[in-house]
């Protein structure tokens, strides 16, 4: 087995792109909150400074040893997501490590860095850290329901699982993307995407206001700087997810940062307007609206 | 003071229970419960950029933990609104002690607030900073004579920055975190590790005057 080292040097490199384009869009989404009330805000380049700190703090305990891998589980949910997901179509270089099923083993890598972060969470032991955790997973159980259905929707259209075939499916114009051709499994995806990127809406999981501050309760130092690092890498990762499976992919970069800014900013925009849900409120938000729209979109194709 | 009247919280005396296949088991909550190694001094990094560096970055990221005690917490509130913006310098508020870097005590303690002033103070990892407002924290203000709190905050946990007033304003309250910020800047703010070396006057001083004293000496 020979090891392609430059591939693998683009793949690290695309990541480094991500982490950077990742936090940069973190400070810009709070200086836009900021802006919206009337606040000047913080500096765009502030996550990178919380990151040194954190990364720079002196003295760190531990819970346990779940305690540890609880954040290094979620990073590689993070990384997970990025490194098997085509990046720019028709590139050999930065379509990552893309192969034949790789929605499912994306699919899997989403689950992946909850449970992770819920085993490290518990091992924490703070009771905020419990609720906020299942409060999480209840929540993240539903979205994937939704979200599944319109994967598989999207996949018996194409007749394939790989998302470098999807992608390219959807070549030649805005016409061919599969929001225009598959609507309803479009919208229920973007309305499930609300529920993974824990925007306002449903960001009950972790909302400062409610339950301090969820599943980092007990986390700090170099283990909140790894969760601020899969932050970055993971929501931007799960936007260039929904670039490709509905937006037509990218065929360079600007077009792929263009894309994934404005999928980005779609929860951004959507939980600055409306007020977040209870719990058992998201819940049957998920399995109504959502549901009945992807499973529409299976018997659409 | 032995004729003190010790009062000891039910919940954390010693007690036996039976464990599932019928054997007793002693449980001694604050034995158990909590982790009763001394705090440890940090050396900053020897190499001198690195530590401009960190220290740099420690001045424009400060977390506050939100600690409201006496009136001066009424002032906090209004830094985070359009007209003070605290966010423009940096500063945010954490809602737990792990990761909050700065401690602002806002105005009188008293002796049961001190307590749990204490604990959340040495959950705080280190480095960690103490902004105390008001002058209750400086000489006791205008509760000096006051039976149940503290005059000098001083003697109770190091304290980085006084910001004098009876309340200060929210300017005022700026204006100290820009001193902080300068004083973290020069390597000057080392409170966690004077805590670490002083640690038998800071906690000779709490035990003094905190009568149920039903923690261990330390709570990480």
């Amino acid at each position: 087995m020979s090891i392609d080292w430059i591939k693998l040097l683009f793949t690290l490199l695309g990541l480094f792109i991500v982490l950077n384009y990742g936090l940069l869009q973190y400070g810009l989404i709070r200086r836009i909150t900021a802006r919206i009330g009337k606040r000047i805000g913080m500096p765009v380049y502030q996550p990178y400074i919380d990151l040194v700190k954190n990364y720079a703090m002196r003295s760190q305990i531990t819970h346990g040893v779940m305690f540890y891998f609880g954040p290094v589980f979620r990073l590689v949910g993070g990384v997970g997501i990025f490194m098997f997901m085509p990046l720019i179509y028709g590139s050999y270089y930065w379509s990552n490590y893309s192969f034949a099923g790789d929605v499912i083993l994306i699919m899997y890598f989403m689950f992946f860095g909850m449970l992770g972060m819920a085993l490290g969470a518990s091992e924490g032991g703070h009771p905020y850290s419990f609720i906020g955790i299942s409060r999480g997973l209840s929540q993240f159980t539903t979205v994937e329901v939704p979200f599944t259905l319109a994967v598989i929707a999207v996949a018996v259209q194409h007749h394939s699982f790989s998302l470098t075939e999807i992608v390219a499916g959807q070549q030649g114009g805005i016409m061919h993307w599969n929001i225009m051709t598959n609507p309803f499994a479009g919208i229920a995806a973007m309305l499930a995407f609300l529920g993974m990127m824990m925007a306002s809406p449903f960001n009950v999981v972790q909302a400062p206001q409610e339950i301090p501050i969820g599943p980092p309760t007990e986390y700090h130092g170099t283990y909140l700087g790894l969760l601020q690092t899969n932050r970055a890498i993971l929501y931007v990762s799960e936007s260039i997810l929904m670039v490709n499976l509905f937006f037509g992919g990218a065929t360079n970069w600007v077009e792929l940062i263009v894309k994934s800014f404005c999928v980005f900013f779609w929860p951004v925009f959507v939980g600055l307007v409306f007020p977040r849900f209870r719990i058992d409120q998201s819940i049957p938000w998920f399995l109504k609206i959502p549901l009945i729209l992807s499973i529409i979109g299976i018997f659409m194709v | 003071m032995e004729d003190k009247k010790t009062f000891i919280d039910p919940d954390l005396t010693k007690r036996t229970v039976i464990g599932p296949n019928g054997e007793d088991i002693t449980v001694d909550p604050i034995q158990d419960y909590f982790c009763d190694a001394l705090p440890k001094k940090h050396e900053p990094k020897r190499a001198k950029i690195f530590e401009n560096f960190f220290n740099w970055a420690r001045a424009e990221s400060i977390w506050v933990l939100g600690f409201g005690t006496g009136c001066g917490s009424i002032e906090l509130y209004p830094l985070l609104t359009p007209r003070f913006d605290a966010y423009r310098f940096g500063v945010q508020m954490r809602p737990t002690p792990r990761q909050a870097n700065l401690m602002i005590i806002s105005g009188y303690l008293s002796v049961k607030t001190l307590k749990r002033a204490i604990r959340s103070y040495e959950q705080m990892q280190n480095p960690k900073f103490v902004m105390a407002l008001g002058s209750c924290t400086i000489n006791g203000g205008m509760y000096f004579d006051s039976y149940n709190t503290i005059n000098r905050l001083d003697k109770y946990m190091p304290v980085d920055v006084y910001v004098a007033g009876c309340m200060p304003r929210p300017e005022a309250i700026l204006a100290g975190f820009e001193a902080l910020k300068k004083r973290i800047k020069a390597g000057k703010a080392e409170g966690a590790n004077l805590y670490a070396e002083n640690f038998e006057t800071y906690k000779a001083n709490q035990k003094k005057i905190i009568r149920d004293w039903n923690m261990p000496d330390y709570n990480w």
